[in-house]
Protein backbone atom coordinates (compact mmCIF):
# COMPACT_ATOMS: atom_id res chain seq x y z
CA UNK A 1 0.00 0.00 0.00
CA UNK A 2 1.33 3.21 -0.63
CA UNK A 3 1.89 5.26 2.09
CA UNK A 4 -0.07 8.84 2.39
CA UNK A 5 2.97 10.92 2.56
CA UNK A 6 2.50 14.09 4.44
CA UNK A 7 3.57 17.49 3.53
CA UNK A 8 6.31 18.76 5.06
CA UNK A 9 5.52 22.57 6.65
CA UNK A 10 7.85 25.12 6.69
CA UNK A 11 8.48 25.33 10.98
CA UNK A 12 8.63 29.45 10.59
CA UNK A 13 5.14 30.79 10.01
CA UNK A 14 4.45 34.37 8.81
CA UNK A 15 4.31 35.88 11.62
CA UNK A 16 4.42 39.95 9.75
CA UNK A 17 0.53 40.63 10.09
CA UNK A 18 0.54 39.55 13.90
CA UNK A 19 3.79 41.86 14.49
CA UNK A 20 2.21 44.53 12.20
CA UNK A 21 -1.13 44.31 14.47
CA UNK A 22 1.43 44.05 17.56
CA UNK A 23 2.77 47.52 16.85
CA UNK A 24 -0.70 49.79 15.56
CA UNK A 25 -1.41 48.13 18.96
CA UNK A 26 1.34 49.65 20.77
CA UNK A 27 1.00 53.12 18.65
CA UNK A 28 -1.86 53.13 20.07
CA UNK A 29 -1.11 52.80 23.13
CA UNK A 30 1.67 55.65 23.11
CA UNK A 31 -0.30 58.32 21.93
CA UNK A 32 -3.77 57.36 24.30
CA UNK A 33 -1.57 57.30 27.30
CA UNK A 34 -1.30 60.35 29.34
CA UNK A 35 0.34 60.04 32.43
CA UNK A 36 -0.41 61.36 35.79
CA UNK A 37 1.37 63.46 37.43
CA UNK A 38 3.08 62.31 40.75
CA UNK A 39 0.63 63.58 43.37
CA UNK A 40 1.26 64.04 47.10
CA UNK A 41 -1.85 62.99 47.86
CA UNK A 42 -3.35 59.63 46.91
CA UNK A 43 -7.01 59.97 46.47
CA UNK A 44 -9.43 57.33 45.94
CA UNK A 45 -12.80 59.37 44.20
CA UNK A 46 -16.22 57.49 44.57
CA UNK A 47 -18.12 57.08 41.89
CA UNK A 48 -21.52 59.12 40.81
CA UNK A 49 -23.86 58.85 37.70
CA UNK A 50 -22.48 62.39 36.45
CA UNK A 51 -21.60 62.24 33.05
CA UNK A 52 -20.32 65.77 32.72
CA UNK A 53 -16.78 66.06 31.53
CA UNK A 54 -13.95 67.54 34.35
CA UNK A 55 -13.05 70.90 33.37
CA UNK A 56 -8.90 70.35 32.52
CA UNK A 57 -8.55 74.06 31.79
CA UNK A 58 -8.59 77.09 34.54
CA UNK A 59 -8.83 75.08 37.38
CA UNK A 60 -8.31 74.97 40.86
CA UNK A 61 -8.10 71.63 42.20
CA UNK A 62 -8.62 71.35 46.61
CA UNK A 63 -7.89 67.54 47.23
CA UNK A 64 -8.44 66.13 50.66
CA UNK A 65 -6.90 62.97 51.47
CA UNK A 66 -8.30 60.39 53.79
CA UNK A 67 -6.83 61.89 56.76
CA UNK A 68 -8.40 65.05 56.04
CA UNK A 69 -5.61 66.93 54.96
CA UNK A 70 -6.40 69.72 52.64
CA UNK A 71 -3.69 70.20 49.62
CA UNK A 72 -4.35 72.65 46.45
CA UNK A 73 -3.21 72.51 42.88
CA UNK A 74 -3.79 74.90 39.77
CA UNK A 75 -3.22 74.12 36.52
CA UNK A 76 -1.79 77.29 34.68
CA UNK A 77 1.80 77.42 35.73
CA UNK A 78 1.02 81.84 34.90
CA UNK A 79 -1.79 81.80 37.64
CA UNK A 80 0.77 80.06 39.81
CA UNK A 81 3.08 82.15 39.45
CA UNK A 82 0.50 85.06 40.12
CA UNK A 83 -1.15 83.42 43.13
CA UNK A 84 2.48 82.62 44.74
CA UNK A 85 3.37 86.03 44.54
CA UNK A 86 0.19 87.82 45.59
CA UNK A 87 0.45 84.99 48.39
CA UNK A 88 4.16 86.35 49.09
CA UNK A 89 3.25 89.86 49.72
CA UNK A 90 0.01 89.22 51.49
CA UNK A 91 1.32 86.80 54.08
CA UNK A 92 4.58 88.25 54.32
CA UNK A 93 6.44 84.35 53.36
CA UNK A 94 9.27 85.95 52.15
CA UNK A 95 10.02 83.66 49.29
CA UNK A 96 13.28 83.87 46.77
CA UNK A 97 12.56 83.41 43.34
CA UNK A 98 13.79 80.03 43.04
CA UNK A 99 11.36 79.07 45.58
CA UNK A 100 8.72 80.77 43.54
CA UNK A 101 9.84 78.64 40.59
CA UNK A 102 9.61 75.68 43.26
CA UNK A 103 5.95 76.31 43.43
CA UNK A 104 5.75 76.78 39.90
CA UNK A 105 6.58 73.34 39.40
CA UNK A 106 4.94 71.59 41.99
CA UNK A 107 2.48 69.03 41.50
CA UNK A 108 0.39 70.48 44.30
CA UNK A 109 0.79 71.93 48.03
CA UNK A 110 -0.29 71.50 51.08
CA UNK A 111 1.73 73.09 53.88
CA UNK A 112 0.51 76.05 56.27
CA UNK A 113 2.28 79.33 55.51
CA UNK A 114 4.81 79.02 58.03
CA UNK A 115 6.27 75.96 56.54
CA UNK A 116 5.48 77.74 52.90
CA UNK A 117 9.65 78.58 52.81
CA UNK A 118 11.24 74.99 54.23
CA UNK A 119 8.74 72.77 52.13
CA UNK A 120 9.61 75.17 48.86
CA UNK A 121 13.78 75.12 49.58
CA UNK A 122 13.78 71.86 48.77
CA UNK A 123 14.61 70.66 45.82
CA UNK A 124 12.34 68.42 44.54
CA UNK A 125 14.48 66.15 42.18
CA UNK A 126 16.51 65.33 45.41
CA UNK A 127 15.31 61.31 46.75
CA UNK A 128 16.48 62.37 50.17
CA UNK A 129 13.50 65.29 49.99
CA UNK A 130 10.65 62.98 48.77
CA UNK A 131 9.51 61.79 52.23
CA UNK A 132 9.79 65.45 53.27
CA UNK A 133 7.41 66.41 50.18
CA UNK A 134 4.80 62.99 50.83
CA UNK A 135 4.31 64.54 54.64
CA UNK A 136 3.12 67.76 54.30
CA UNK A 137 0.23 68.54 57.03
CA UNK A 138 -2.09 70.17 54.91
CA UNK A 139 -3.47 73.31 54.81
CA UNK A 140 -5.08 74.55 58.00
CA UNK A 141 -8.73 75.10 57.59
CA UNK A 142 -10.85 74.02 60.31
CA UNK A 143 -12.30 77.28 61.63
CA UNK A 144 -15.58 78.99 61.12
CA UNK A 145 -13.90 81.51 58.83
CA UNK A 146 -12.05 79.32 56.50
CA UNK A 147 -8.41 79.13 58.23
CA UNK A 148 -5.26 79.80 55.66
CA UNK A 149 -7.31 78.13 52.69
CA UNK A 150 -9.64 81.15 52.70
CA UNK A 151 -6.13 83.17 51.35
CA UNK A 152 -5.74 80.52 49.01
CA UNK A 153 -8.95 80.80 47.44
CA UNK A 154 -9.06 84.55 47.83
CA UNK A 155 -5.93 84.79 45.95
CA UNK A 156 -6.59 81.90 43.15
CA UNK A 157 -9.54 83.95 42.79
CA UNK A 158 -7.42 87.48 42.26
CA UNK A 159 -5.11 85.49 40.20
CA UNK A 160 -8.14 84.40 38.04
CA UNK A 161 -9.95 88.33 37.79
CA UNK A 162 -12.19 87.96 34.53
CA UNK A 163 -12.17 84.47 33.78
CA UNK A 164 -14.35 81.95 35.41
CA UNK A 165 -12.19 79.70 37.63
CA UNK A 166 -13.94 76.24 37.94
CA UNK A 167 -13.62 75.03 41.72
CA UNK A 168 -12.92 71.72 41.80
CA UNK A 169 -13.08 69.52 44.85
CA UNK A 170 -11.43 65.77 44.54
CA UNK A 171 -12.03 64.22 48.03
CA UNK A 172 -11.32 60.36 49.20
CA UNK A 173 -13.89 58.12 49.59
CA UNK A 174 -12.81 57.91 53.39
CA UNK A 175 -12.73 61.14 54.31
CA UNK A 176 -14.82 62.47 56.83
CA UNK A 177 -17.94 64.74 56.25
CA UNK A 178 -16.00 67.62 58.43
CA UNK A 179 -12.82 67.95 56.57
CA UNK A 180 -15.21 68.43 53.46
CA UNK A 181 -17.03 71.02 55.36
CA UNK A 182 -14.04 73.06 56.20
CA UNK A 183 -13.32 73.45 52.50
CA UNK A 184 -16.83 74.16 51.67
CA UNK A 185 -16.38 77.12 54.04
CA UNK A 186 -13.14 78.78 53.05
CA UNK A 187 -15.14 78.60 49.78
CA UNK A 188 -17.81 80.35 50.88
CA UNK A 189 -16.38 82.56 52.87
CA UNK A 190 -15.10 84.13 49.40
CA UNK A 191 -18.77 84.06 48.22
CA UNK A 192 -18.17 80.96 45.78
CA UNK A 193 -20.96 78.38 45.84
CA UNK A 194 -20.64 76.80 43.03
CA UNK A 195 -18.27 73.86 42.61
CA UNK A 196 -17.60 70.64 40.75
CA UNK A 197 -16.63 67.24 42.80
CA UNK A 198 -14.29 64.87 41.23
CA UNK A 199 -15.76 61.94 40.42
CA UNK A 200 -15.46 58.60 38.83
CA UNK A 201 -18.30 57.58 36.12
CA UNK A 202 -20.98 55.01 37.07
CA UNK A 203 -23.75 54.17 35.59
CA UNK A 204 -27.74 54.98 36.28
CA UNK A 205 -28.73 51.70 37.85
CA UNK A 206 -31.39 50.26 35.60
CA UNK A 207 -35.12 51.14 36.24
CA UNK A 208 -34.18 54.67 37.76
CA UNK A 209 -35.84 57.64 37.14
CA UNK A 210 -32.78 59.00 35.76
CA UNK A 211 -32.24 55.91 33.67
CA UNK A 212 -34.94 56.09 31.96
CA UNK A 213 -34.79 59.60 31.39
CA UNK A 214 -31.73 58.85 29.66
CA UNK A 215 -32.75 55.91 27.66
CA UNK A 216 -35.74 58.34 26.43
CA UNK A 217 -32.39 60.80 24.95
CA UNK A 218 -31.27 58.29 23.52
CA UNK A 219 -33.58 56.77 21.26
CA UNK A 220 -35.43 60.21 20.85
CA UNK A 221 -31.88 61.14 19.27
CA UNK A 222 -31.98 59.09 16.92
CA UNK B 1 9.48 33.42 14.14
CA UNK B 2 9.05 36.10 12.53
CA UNK B 3 10.71 36.79 9.23
CA UNK B 4 11.32 38.95 6.29
CA UNK B 5 12.33 36.50 3.18
CA UNK B 6 13.02 38.67 0.11
CA UNK B 7 12.71 36.38 -1.83
CA UNK B 8 15.46 36.03 -5.12
CA UNK B 9 16.12 32.54 -5.19
CA UNK B 10 13.84 32.17 -8.60
CA UNK B 11 15.37 32.99 -11.84
CA UNK B 12 18.40 34.43 -11.44
CA UNK B 13 20.74 35.26 -14.59
CA UNK B 14 22.75 32.69 -15.97
CA UNK B 15 26.19 33.18 -15.42
CA UNK B 16 28.92 32.55 -17.37
CA UNK B 17 32.06 29.87 -16.19
CA UNK B 18 34.72 32.25 -15.79
CA UNK B 19 32.06 34.65 -12.77
CA UNK B 20 32.94 34.37 -9.41
CA UNK B 21 29.84 34.00 -7.82
CA UNK B 22 28.98 36.45 -5.23
CA UNK B 23 28.63 34.82 -1.79
CA UNK B 24 25.20 34.40 -1.27
CA UNK B 25 23.92 36.11 2.42
CA UNK B 26 20.97 35.23 4.15
CA UNK B 27 18.69 37.68 3.52
CA UNK B 28 16.58 36.49 6.41
CA UNK B 29 16.16 39.07 9.57
CA UNK B 30 15.40 37.50 13.10
CA UNK B 31 12.64 39.68 14.37
CA UNK B 32 12.26 37.83 17.66
CA UNK B 33 13.91 40.82 19.54
CA UNK B 34 12.22 43.29 17.97
CA UNK B 35 8.57 41.50 18.75
CA UNK B 36 9.68 40.45 21.93
CA UNK B 37 10.15 44.68 22.97
CA UNK B 38 7.04 45.52 20.82
CA UNK B 39 5.19 43.08 23.63
CA UNK B 40 7.14 44.17 26.46
CA UNK B 41 6.24 48.37 25.30
CA UNK B 42 2.42 47.10 24.70
CA UNK B 43 2.02 46.00 28.34
CA UNK B 44 4.05 48.55 29.70
CA UNK B 45 1.79 51.00 28.00
CA UNK B 46 -1.63 49.09 28.58
CA UNK B 47 -1.12 48.94 32.56
CA UNK B 48 -0.17 52.40 33.12
CA UNK B 49 -2.72 54.10 30.71
CA UNK B 50 -5.85 55.57 32.06
CA UNK B 51 -8.57 54.92 30.46
CA UNK B 52 -11.98 56.09 32.38
CA UNK B 53 -11.36 60.22 32.35
CA UNK B 54 -13.07 61.64 35.83
CA UNK B 55 -16.32 63.08 35.86
CA UNK B 56 -16.99 66.41 37.46
CA UNK B 57 -20.36 66.35 39.54
CA UNK B 58 -22.01 70.03 40.48
CA UNK B 59 -22.75 71.07 43.94
CA UNK B 60 -24.22 74.24 44.71
CA UNK B 61 -24.50 75.56 48.08
CA UNK B 62 -26.81 77.98 49.04
CA UNK B 63 -25.62 81.36 49.82
CA UNK B 64 -25.62 82.13 53.77
CA UNK B 65 -28.42 84.46 55.04
CA UNK B 66 -28.21 85.69 58.27
CA UNK B 67 -32.16 87.16 58.58
CA UNK B 68 -34.40 84.79 58.93
CA UNK B 69 -37.19 85.97 56.75
CA UNK B 70 -35.09 85.50 53.72
CA UNK B 71 -34.46 81.36 53.97
CA UNK B 72 -36.83 79.25 52.42
CA UNK B 73 -39.51 77.98 54.32
CA UNK B 74 -40.31 74.20 53.50
CA UNK B 75 -44.22 72.94 53.62
CA UNK B 76 -44.08 70.14 55.98
CA UNK B 77 -45.83 68.16 53.73
CA UNK B 78 -43.17 68.17 51.37
CA UNK B 79 -40.40 68.01 53.57
CA UNK B 80 -37.68 64.93 53.55
CA UNK B 81 -34.73 64.77 55.80
CA UNK B 82 -32.19 62.41 55.12
CA UNK B 83 -29.21 62.20 57.60
CA UNK B 84 -26.11 60.87 57.35
CA UNK B 85 -24.52 58.89 60.05
CA UNK B 86 -21.83 56.06 61.28
CA UNK B 87 -21.14 52.88 59.68
CA UNK B 88 -22.54 53.82 56.51
CA UNK B 89 -26.41 54.26 58.09
CA UNK B 90 -28.62 56.33 56.88
CA UNK B 91 -31.59 58.59 58.97
CA UNK B 92 -34.64 59.57 57.59
CA UNK B 93 -37.93 61.10 58.50
CA UNK B 94 -40.83 62.23 55.99
CA UNK B 95 -42.38 66.04 57.19
CA UNK B 96 -40.54 68.62 60.10
CA UNK B 97 -40.69 65.99 62.90
CA UNK B 98 -37.58 64.55 64.18
CA UNK B 99 -38.86 62.01 66.08
CA UNK B 100 -40.71 59.84 63.10
CA UNK B 101 -36.96 59.11 62.72
CA UNK B 102 -36.16 55.97 60.87
CA UNK B 103 -33.42 53.97 59.62
CA UNK B 104 -32.11 52.73 56.02
CA UNK B 105 -29.47 51.54 54.34
CA UNK B 106 -27.73 53.37 50.84
CA UNK B 107 -29.43 50.61 49.15
CA UNK B 108 -32.61 50.89 50.57
CA UNK B 109 -33.18 54.58 50.87
CA UNK B 110 -34.08 54.93 46.90
CA UNK B 111 -37.12 53.31 47.84
CA UNK B 112 -37.95 55.41 50.54
CA UNK B 113 -37.21 58.29 48.11
CA UNK B 114 -39.08 57.14 45.37
CA UNK B 115 -42.62 56.51 47.20
CA UNK B 116 -41.36 60.12 48.86
CA UNK B 117 -41.66 61.52 45.31
CA UNK B 118 -44.58 59.49 44.23
CA UNK B 119 -46.61 60.43 47.51
CA UNK B 120 -45.94 64.41 47.28
CA UNK B 121 -46.73 67.46 45.08
CA UNK B 122 -43.88 68.08 42.98
CA UNK B 123 -43.40 71.60 43.76
CA UNK B 124 -43.54 71.13 47.76
CA UNK B 125 -41.10 68.58 47.74
CA UNK B 126 -38.07 69.69 49.18
CA UNK B 127 -35.19 66.66 50.43
CA UNK B 128 -32.50 67.75 53.41
CA UNK B 129 -29.73 66.23 52.96
CA UNK B 130 -27.71 66.51 56.91
CA UNK B 131 -24.54 64.79 57.36
CA UNK B 132 -23.57 64.26 60.20
CA UNK B 133 -19.78 64.22 61.86
CA UNK B 134 -19.22 60.65 60.88
CA UNK B 135 -19.99 60.58 57.77
CA UNK B 136 -17.44 60.22 55.45
CA UNK B 137 -17.39 62.23 51.83
CA UNK B 138 -18.42 59.09 50.15
CA UNK B 139 -21.49 58.69 51.82
CA UNK B 140 -22.35 62.41 51.03
CA UNK B 141 -21.60 62.18 47.21
CA UNK B 142 -23.67 58.92 47.55
CA UNK B 143 -26.85 60.65 48.67
CA UNK B 144 -26.30 64.08 46.33
CA UNK B 145 -26.31 61.04 44.04
CA UNK B 146 -29.39 59.48 44.85
CA UNK B 147 -30.46 62.94 44.15
CA UNK B 148 -29.73 62.68 40.86
CA UNK B 149 -30.52 59.22 40.24
CA UNK B 150 -34.30 59.96 41.50
CA UNK B 151 -34.63 63.30 39.82
CA UNK B 152 -35.44 65.03 42.51
CA UNK B 153 -35.05 68.89 41.55
CA UNK B 154 -34.63 70.78 45.01
CA UNK B 155 -32.66 69.49 47.40
CA UNK B 156 -30.21 71.31 50.29
CA UNK B 157 -27.40 70.09 52.01
CA UNK B 158 -27.70 71.63 55.82
CA UNK B 159 -26.02 71.34 59.02
CA UNK B 160 -27.18 68.99 61.83
CA UNK B 161 -29.24 70.36 64.50
CA UNK B 162 -28.69 69.81 68.56
CA UNK B 163 -32.23 67.52 68.86
CA UNK B 164 -31.92 65.44 65.48
CA UNK B 165 -28.19 64.46 66.63
CA UNK B 166 -29.19 63.47 69.98
CA UNK B 167 -31.86 61.49 68.13
CA UNK B 168 -29.25 60.10 66.03
CA UNK B 169 -27.05 59.28 69.06
CA UNK B 170 -29.82 57.31 70.79
CA UNK B 171 -30.68 55.23 67.46
CA UNK B 172 -27.59 54.44 67.40
CA UNK B 173 -26.93 53.12 70.85
CA UNK B 174 -29.87 51.13 70.73
CA UNK B 175 -28.85 49.46 67.30
CA UNK B 176 -25.21 48.83 69.34
CA UNK B 177 -23.17 50.92 66.64
CA UNK B 178 -20.06 52.27 68.32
Amino acid sequence: MPSVKLKKHAPDNDMTPFVDIAFLILSFFIMATKFKPEEPVEVTTPNSVSSQALPEKDAFMVSIDKDGRVFVSMDNPQARQLLISNLNTTRNLGLTPAEIKNFINAPSVGVPFSQMKSLLSLDPEDENNKNAIKAQPGIPCADSTGGELYYWVRDALVAYSGKKLNLLIKSDNSTKYPAFKNVLNAFKKNDQNKFLLVTSPEDAPAGSALYVTRQKQISGGK
Amino acid sequence: MASIDSGGDGGGHKKGPGVKKAKKMSTKVDMTPMVDLGFLLITFFIFTSTMSQPTAMNLFMPKDVDKPEDQNKVKESGAFTIMLGKDDVVYYYAGLDPTQIQTATFKTIREEIIRKKQNTNPEDLVMIIKPTEDATYKNTVDILDEMTINEIKRYAMVDISDTEMQLIRATEAAAGIK
